[in-house]
């Protein structure tokens, strides 16, 4: 789709002109990411963001398909085998170090994406499944990044291995047999080490085609943007190239420069020291916490404390996933017809002073050591965290007077629309 | 918001910007060329610098490249019998010559020969009559026979290869077949009258 300004494709000689008419792929190419895709013109940072994390999957495919041609998958070589790696390979530490902070990032640039998502009401219609595609595509990630820090096979590894896959010994009935199934024994060893391997080899590549489904669905309405006001007219958008593959260019420059900073001076500073020790089935590390971006997860897990009709052990797990499950109905939720959280007051006061501090309280929780006050601001937390979602969200729009829109987003840009709206295809302003 | 230049203006036509190329600054030069080039060439360096590390990955690493040089122990090794040994995970034969095998490798001229080499250039001073090559067939790497007691030793009684019917003299030399050259001698030296040190 496109809107009906868009610019068309027209090969410039011979040669083009024969592959056009075989394969269109510059076409398509064109129409994604060049100049035949409008997008709206008032497009701020934030929407840098899914094209880092596109470019942090990448990355980590490149990385990891080259770790992959030096590391074995084996319980007694697993460990020596990533030390191989750091001390033999060439340039091997670089790779490791890229591939492990390049996790780091990619997490760090998808909760960006996610919260220009949450401010901006990006899930509202008609972007529904974008952002359910979207939420698969986390879920994914969040698979990956677990299995892929099971395979160096130290404690830390090991031990996360062995909580995650208790997390399913928790449900009843069918909990223990799912856990042994899943671990392809009583604790983890070279059966679940194999299989972890090869799924997080795999599930980039699945990642990689939900996302091609999320960029065809986010092509059909086009790119949402900071007012929430839809695109009236061609005054409204400018070409993708130049204007924001440029734009996307330096917000690469950015991230990198951040990145290689980590990766070169800091590489070990996300990571734990725990695991630069081999797994040890028989003594597990003093602190057991997770990295840091499944640190608010964890401190809804560990909020549960109390048994109250299903054991406390069930409603950890329950609580964990459905914190991020509920984010398939957020289109539901938000009854709101305004999009853009910058014309909410109320949604505005709840966000900033509600959602943010308890996403990042919870974060905290997550990586501290567990004491009484971590577990009753993590339970705080986790409460206003469901409530938000739950009861704030939906009652929000029957309560809230939003401030003014702006007539379209040239007006929002240039003050007045009246001058801009000449362009064909469009009606004048009244 | 792609604003760059300072007299760009608002196209109120197309409502997109147009640079007016005016923009050239005294010398000439655009503005926006210079980011251009100067962005691109950034790039490009920056992309080059990333490929090396992923090529070079690729090379031996260390603990492979600490595998090249071995020991080998020649004092047992009697004239007329050969010994295989590993260099590099590839096999290494050290053959001591009988006087026979010496006379007929210097009896053949060398200039008729597809690699022109002499027993001499293949052995070390003082140490004629032991013959150190690889075991790796010139031609397409496979390992020849010759060097174990009873094996077919071909035509001019060195090596003979069984997959392409190379044949090698007593002096490792290519005779007849399909090999290029003649069978490598590596690079030694020997530590005592008794042991080698290849690589």
């Amino acid at each position: 789709m496109s809107f009906p300004w868009a610019k068309q494709y027209s090969p410039g000689n011979d040669f083009t002109k024969w592959v056009d008419e075989k394969l269109p792929l510059p076409r398509l190419v064109y129409n994604a990411v060049g100049a035949g895709y409008p997008v709206p013109r008032n497009l701020s940072y934030m929407w840098n963001f899914g094209v880092l994390a596109g470019f942090c999957l990448v990355l980590q495919i490149v990385t990891g398909v080259i770790l992959a041609m030096h590391y074995a998958p084996n319980a007694l070589v697993a460990f020596s085998s990533t030390e191989h790696i750091m001390r033999d390979v060439n340039w091997g530490w670089m790779l490791r170090y890229a591939h492990a902070n390049g996790a780091s990032f990619f997490f760090l640039v998808l909760y960006l994406h996610i919260f220009r998502g949450l401010y901006y009401s990006s899930y509202k219609a008609p972007r529904e499944m974008i952002w359910l595609l979207g939420v698969v595509i986390f879920l994914l990630v969040m698979a990956t990044a677990f299995m892929g820090y099971v395979l160096p096979w130290g404690q830390m590894s090991f031990w996360g291995a062995k909580v995650i896959t208790g997390l399913f010994g928790a449900i009843p009935l069918v909990g223990e047999p799912i856990q042994i199934w899943l671990l392809g024994g009583y604790a983890p060893d070279n059966a679940a080490l194999n299989r972890f391997f090869s799924l997080h080899f795999l599930l980039p590549f699945v990642t990689a085609g939900v996302i091609i489904l999320h960029i065809w669905s986010l092509h059909i309405p086009g790119s949402s943007n900071p007012t929430g006001v839809e695109v009236k007219s061609e005054s409204d958008t400018v070409p993708f190239h130049p204007y924001y593959t440029a734009k996307d260019g330096f917000g690469l420059g950015v991230f990198l420069i951040a990145y290689m900073a980590m990766v070169f001076f800091l590489p070990n500073y996300l990571g734990h020291a725990d695991n630069y020790i081999e797994a040890n089935p028989l003594a597990t590390p003093a602190n057991i916490v997770p990295e840091w971006y499944f640190w608010p997860f964890y401190a809804i897990l560990r909020a549960f404390t109390f048994d109250f009709i299903l054991p406390a052990k069930l409603w950890g797990v329950i609580g964990m996933f459905s914190s991020i499950l509920l984010w398939f109905i957020l289109p539901w939720l938000d009854r709101s017809p305004v999009r853009s959280g910058h014309y909410r007051p109320l949604f505005r006061k709840f966000f900033w002073f509600g959602l943010i501090p308890c996403i990042l309280v919870l974060g905290y929780c997550g990586g501290a050591h567990l004491s009484t006050f971590t577990i009753l601001a993590s339970q705080i937390a986790t409460a206003y965290y469901f409530l938000h979602f739950l009861v704030i969200l939906p009652l929000l729009s029957s309560f809230e007077k939003p401030e003014p829109l702006p007539y379209s987003i040239t007006e929002a840009v240039l003050g007045s629309d009246k001058k801009a709206v000449l362009g064909e295809n469009t009606s004048p302003a009244v | 918001m792609a604003d760059t230049s300072g007299t760009a203006t608002a196209d109120t036509a197309t409502g997109t910007v147009a640079h007016d190329d005016a923009a050239a600054g005294g010398d000439g030069v655009r503005r926006r060329d210079f980011i251009n080039i100067a962005a691109l060439s950034a790039a490009g360096v920056g992309g080059a610098a990333v490929i090396y590390p992923l090529v070079t990955q690729m090379a031996p690493s260390a603990d492979v490249l600490a595998e090249s040089s071995t020991d080998v122990d020649v004092s047992a090794i009697e004239p007329g019998q050969a010994i295989k040994a590993v260099f590099r995970k590839q096999p290494l034969f050290v053959r001591r010559l009988t006087p026979e095998e010496i006379k007929a490798a210097n009896d053949t001229p060398t200039d008729s020969l597809r690699d022109a080499e002499s027993l001499a250039d293949r052995t070390k001073e003082g140490h004629g009559d032991l013959l150190v090559t690889m075991g790796v067939c010139t031609h397409l790497g496979c390992v020849p026979l010759g060097a174990a007691e009873g094996e077919n030793q071909g035509e001019f009684g060195g090596y003979f290869c069984p997959c392409h019917g190379s044949q090698f003299d007593t002096a490792g030399r290519i005779r007849k077949g399909p090999a290029p050259t003649n069978l490598e001698v590596p690079d030694y030296e020997f530590t005592s009258d008794t042991t080698i040190r290849v690589g």
